[in-house]
């Protein structure tokens, strides 16, 4: 019985096609917004599941949400009256005069009140330096380097410390403080660390066994504690063991210490990026003619970077949140202005600290959530290099 | 010793020039308590191309891996172009501008594109201006037969495309001498033969080449001489025809029984 049925497909097995087949346009269920939501949203039952769940979550926390910090918001007043349930016989939401006035010094801390053009001044040098550096097709690009790395750091450093002899007041750190000391610990930290963790992940693959010694130990060691510990040592221990005239300011030893710790998980991702670069680049490289630092330069160091971007940027947003950390050596970070200011009795009520965390989580959320979009345009021009 | 001596009767005679392009004596490597590469002799002479075979693991890759110093040696001494090999980093520098390479797995440059991973050691290695290093580059691109894709990035290249422009990337630096380590072997067999032509046109033009390969057409047709190799030593060489037609040792002959069929 098999016998007549495997002559069958023996002589089907031999075919000619004698016509060719055109490509046709995919059935309709598969294209556009319907095919794009059964695509995405309701493939499978477990997806459909996932997607009435997250519809639901999004239907409880939006309107909570839009209810308290818009619907309810008490957008005018001058004291806590204005934001108290008791005395405006309505349910109160978000207590936004309250921010209006403490803005000031949300953004400066204490800096004097006549000077904080000179914090504007700083801001706008450094968005110019930013954007500049950051957008691709922005002229002069070298320029912007230049400019970043080495016009901004001490133009800042002047304008923000004061230089009696060219007019500007000096103005202590102790009274720096909010979104000012977040931003300069935050980009100290940044632009320190991408450079120093490079050396250092180097120095942990070099073949001589002094700088890879080195690099181990301060890695390991840098590690091994926790940034508060590191702060802590900096802003307490260290002026125990130093001359007072000698010990470096209190801001300075934190912006130190969180840009060493911030270099050694650098160093780190930075290290697994170079692992990723097959030894056939090192070995072209070589062939021809390429020393070690140019090699590293031209070759190794773009693809390795290219490939740890993602890590790269996931250090840089815990780093900027880590800065809030700074409060325990005495530094008013943004949060801390925020901690004090909530306590204040003129506008102590029941909304006043969740207004002002709500303010927090705004800022960090918007320039957490910009250095992700930034990374991930970055990484999807890079890929178009090399299209496979 | 290896069986590798009395090289000037076996060349075929081709517009060879007596000078000696490398000489290797009493060549040694060891990887660990490995002894990869024992009691090496060889010696190349200018404009001769030279086709080195044996099985996997005989140390053929090793052998001219050392030759640009991708390789350390242990013992034993490596002239090339009369520079001499050690740890002297201003002299390895010296010879890698004198070699070029052709590796078997390209090791293009996926970042950059064509243009720019032949123009990449001019510029840097060379000192040479953008502009005449992109003119010098072109010109070997169009000596692959690919100029067209000079703008594009190894990734969107098949594979015999690849190892071209590898050949062209070797080739913009003007060395005296190519080695290429099994440059075919990773290539998908419709491709292999555009390599081996680009190949066949430098062997012409009088390039001193040492190509690790299995293609023994290819050998038959370039070679001046068959290096046999295994277990790390040279176990026989001799110019293509004798090789072929009446390999002398018991190896040798099993090696050829092997991959000729």
């Amino acid at each position: 019985m098999t016998m007549a049925k495997g002559d069958l497909v023996v002589t089907e097995l031999a075919f000619v096609r004698q016509a060719n087949i055109a490509p046709r346009p995919p059935p309709a269920a598969m294209t556009g917004a319907l095919g794009w939501l059964r695509e995405n949203l309701l493939s499978t039952p477990f997806n459909i599941a996932l997607t009435i769940l997250i519809a639901l979550l999004f239907a409880w926390a939006i309107p909570e949400l839009v209810k308290f910090l818009l619907i309810d918001a008490v957008w005018s007043g001058s004291d806590r009256d204005a934001c108290l349930e008791s005395v405006q016989h309505r349910e109160i939401g978000a207590c936004w005069p309250f921010v209006w006035e403490r803005l000031p010094y949300f953004v400066y801390g204490s800096y004097p009140i006549s000077e904080r053009w000179r914090v504007d001044g700083f801001f706008v040098m450094l968005a110019i330096g930013i954007v500049w550096l950051l957008w691709l097709s922005a002229p002069r690009r070298d320029l912007a380097a230049v400019y970043f790395f080495m016009v901004l750091p001490v133009a800042s450093f002047i304008l923000l410390t004061g230089w009696a002899a060219i007019g500007l007041q000096p103005v202590d750190t102790v009274l720096w403080g909010g979104v000012l000391v977040t931003i300069v610990v935050a980009s100290v930290g940044i632009v320190v660390s991408l450079p120093l963790g490079i050396l250092l992940a180097l120095g942990r693959r070099s073949h001589m066994p002094v700088v890879r010694s080195l690099s181990v130990i301060f890695i390991e060691f840098v590690r091994g504690v926790p940034l508060v510990t590191v702060l802590f040592m900096a802003g307490v221990m260290l002026p125990l063991f130093m001359p007072e005239q000698l010990s470096p300011d209190k801001l300075v030893r934190a912006l130190v210490g969180i840009a060493l710790f911030a270099s050694a998980y650098m160093a780190e991702v930075v290290r697994a990026g170079l692992q990723a670069i097959p030894k056939g680049q090192y070995e072209g490289a070589m062939a021809v003619g390429l020393r070690y630092w140019l090699m590293m330069r031209l070759i190794v160091l773009p693809q390795a970077l290219k490939v740890t971007i993602p890590n790269i940027v996931n250090t840089y947003i815990g780093l900027f949140k880590d800065t809030t950390l700074v409060f325990i050596v005495g530094i008013f970070d943004l949060l801390r202005t925020i901690e004090v200011a909530r306590i204040d009795p003129k506008w102590a009520t029941p909304v006043t600290s969740t207004t002002g965390y709500a303010v927090a989580a705004i800022f960090y959320l918007v320039f957490c959530y910009g250095m992700s979009r930034y990374a991930r345009a970055m990484e999807a021009r890079l890929a178009k290099g090399d299209r496979r | 010793m290896s069986s590798a001596g009395n090289h000037g009767s076996l060349l075929k005679p081709a517009k060879l020039n007596t000078a000696i392009a490398i000489e290797i004596t009493d060549l040694n490597k060891w990887y660990g308590d490995f002894h990869v590469l024992r009691d090496i002799n060889l010696k190349v002479l200018g404009g001769e191309r030279i086709v080195i075979c044996g099985p996997s693991g005989s140390g053929k890759s090793t052998m001219i891996r050392c030759i640009n110093r991708l390789e350390e040696h242990q013992a034993g001494r490596i002239l090339v172009d009369g520079l001499e090999l050690t740890a002297d980093l201003k002299k390895i520098d010296e010879v890698r501008r004198e070699v070029g390479m052709v590796f078997q797995h390209f090791n293009l440059f996926p970042h950059l594109t064509v243009l720019d991973n032949c123009t990449l050691a001019l510029i840097w290695v060379r000192k040479m201006p953008k502009a005449p290093a992109e003119e010098v580059a072109l010109h070997y691109l169009e000596r692959v037969k690919i100029p067209e894709q000079a703008n594009k990035y190894p990734g969107q290249l098949s594979g015999g495309q690849q190892q071209r422009v590898a050949i062209a990337r070797a080739l913009c630096m003007n060395p005296k001498i190519m080695l290429f380590d099994e440059p075919t072997s990773a290539l998908d067999p419709e491709m292999v033969k555009e390599v081996l032509d680009t190949m066949v046109a430098l062997a012409h033009d009088g390039m001193t080449m040492l190509v690790v390969t299995h293609e023994m057409g290819f050998a038959r047709q370039v070679a001046n001489r068959i290096v046999f190799m295994d277990e790390g030593q040279i176990v026989e060489a001799n110019a293509p025809e004798e090789f072929f037609a009446r390999p002398k040792h018991e190896r040798t002959k099993l090696f050829l029984s092997q991959i000729l069929r």
